[in-house]
């Protein structure tokens, strides 16, 4: 079944989404990321979605859901690299995605994490 | 109906230089011609003539939609969007056609002086004519007026939305004028667009220029900063004049969590601050 890499690095883990995400892979993906969260204990979650040009109110409301849970299970999370496009569109969803942390790109992104993570 | 006798249209195609001679004193009277070449006049008169001469040779009837009529339509649809572009109303451009009314009724009357009903009838040919004439006129003359309203609208649109770099990592959007929503789907396009491009980090939205702010201005505004912060970059509105800040306190707005600033100077400062970058006068 088609998956979404979930990489280690440190104390964070990458999250790259680089293909269209259909309803079942947010879902796979949503289940994946906690059991990683709990296996590893990280620290942070840093989610790239700059290949993603193309989202509609499921995938916006389960990026929030997934920077929900990684925050209950204390890791911090950064939404990196969203395309004006699909910024534009969460907007008109009403899916202003409250209290996610969010940069420019992932290196911005592993800098606020690391910060995040060094002041706590 | 009768169509235009033979003789009738002799009658026109004998006259001819006496109709364009009234048909260009009739136009001067009634003021179709201001603002207007007279050499112009004279030929666009003589060339329409001609072209309703043989358009009535052929035989093409009332119906101007028929491949007949072609020719003379294209070119009164050259004419009137001519005259739109000069800035003529529609009455000054119709006039050009209802005009050669006058004199082309004399010549008729002259020519069918001893039967009344044939006179009566080819009168109404004429008119008939005419007036299908006159009203594609009109109706080129106000697509091409709207034609040109909406370029503007556009180029105005374009005009108003300029995203300009402050600083490294520093983008300033100088608003002016109101904000629609389609307004604001363009500048909020533009602005993401640099965002990315030049990956900076904070913007700032100046609404100096903006000359009312009510609910739907705020709620495009708070949109608009909305989208920047997903975009992973900082907003800082600022130019909020002391009547604006009245009106928003009225109004119950809640501007949650955006940083305002009475002028570009404090948000440019503020922006400065947040990158580590210091400014200093060198004495």
């Amino acid at each position: 079944m088609e998956r979404i890499p979930i990489l280690k690095m440190g104390d964070f883990l990458l999250v790259t989404i680089q293909v269209d995400m259909h309803d079942q892979l947010a879902l796979t993906l949503q289940d994946d990321l906690s059991e990683r969260i709990s296996q590893t204990s990280a620290r942070g979650v840093l989610i790239d979605i700059s290949a993603l040009d193309m989202v509609d109110s499921f995938i916006g409301r389960m990026i929030g859901t997934i920077s929900g849970l990684s925050k209950i299970m204390d890791a911090e999370t950064v939404l990196v690299g969203m395309q004006p496009a699909v910024a534009i569109t969460l907007v008109e969803l009403g899916l202003t995605l409250p209290g996610v942390s969010t940069a420019l790109n992932v290196e911005r992104g592993m800098k606020l994490l690391q910060d995040r993570v060094r002041d706590q | 109906m009768a169509a235009l006798q033979t003789s009738t249209l002799e009658a026109i195609k004998n006259n001819q230089t006496k109709l364009i001679a009234d048909w260009l004193g009739g136009l001067e009277t009634s003021g179709a011609t201001r603002n207007l070449k007279d050499q112009e006049v004279k030929q666009q008169t003589a060339e329409f003539l001609q072209l309703i001469i043989a358009g009535l040779e052929a035989g093409n009837g009332q119906n101007l939609a028929s491949a007949g009529w072609d020719e003379i339509r294209l070119y009164l649809e050259k004419l009137s969007r001519s005259r739109a572009l000069l800035g003529q109303d529609s009455q000054q451009t119709a006039s050009f056609i209802f005009a050669l009314k006058g004199p082309l009724f004399a010549v008729l009357q002259n020519h069918h002086q001893d039967n009344p009903a044939l006179l009566a009838e080819q009168l109404l040919e004429v008119s008939e004519l005419l007036d299908t004439l006159g009203m594609h006129t009109i109706r080129t003359f106000q697509k091409s007026r709207e034609e040109v309203i909406k370029r503007q609208q556009e180029e105005l649109l374009e005009l108003s939305t300029p995203v300009v770099k402050l600083w490294d990592g520093v983008l300033a959007l100088p608003m002016i004028g109101t904000l629609d929503s389609q307004r604001t789907q363009v500048v909020m396009e533009s602005l993401l667009q640099r965002i990315v491009d030049t990956g900076s980090e904070i913007a700032i939205i100046d609404i100096t220029g903006v000359p009312t702010v009510d609910t739907l201005v705020a709620q495009h505004l708070l949109k608009t900063v909305t989208a920047i912060r997903l975009m992973g970059a900082d907003c800082i509105i600022s130019g909020v004049r002391p009547q604006i800040a009245q009106t928003i306190v009225h109004l119950g707005l809640d501007l949650q969590g955006v940083v305002t600033k009475a002028n570009l100077a404090d948000a440019l400062k503020l922006a400065l601050t947040r990158l580590g970058v210091t400014v200093s006068k060198s004495v």
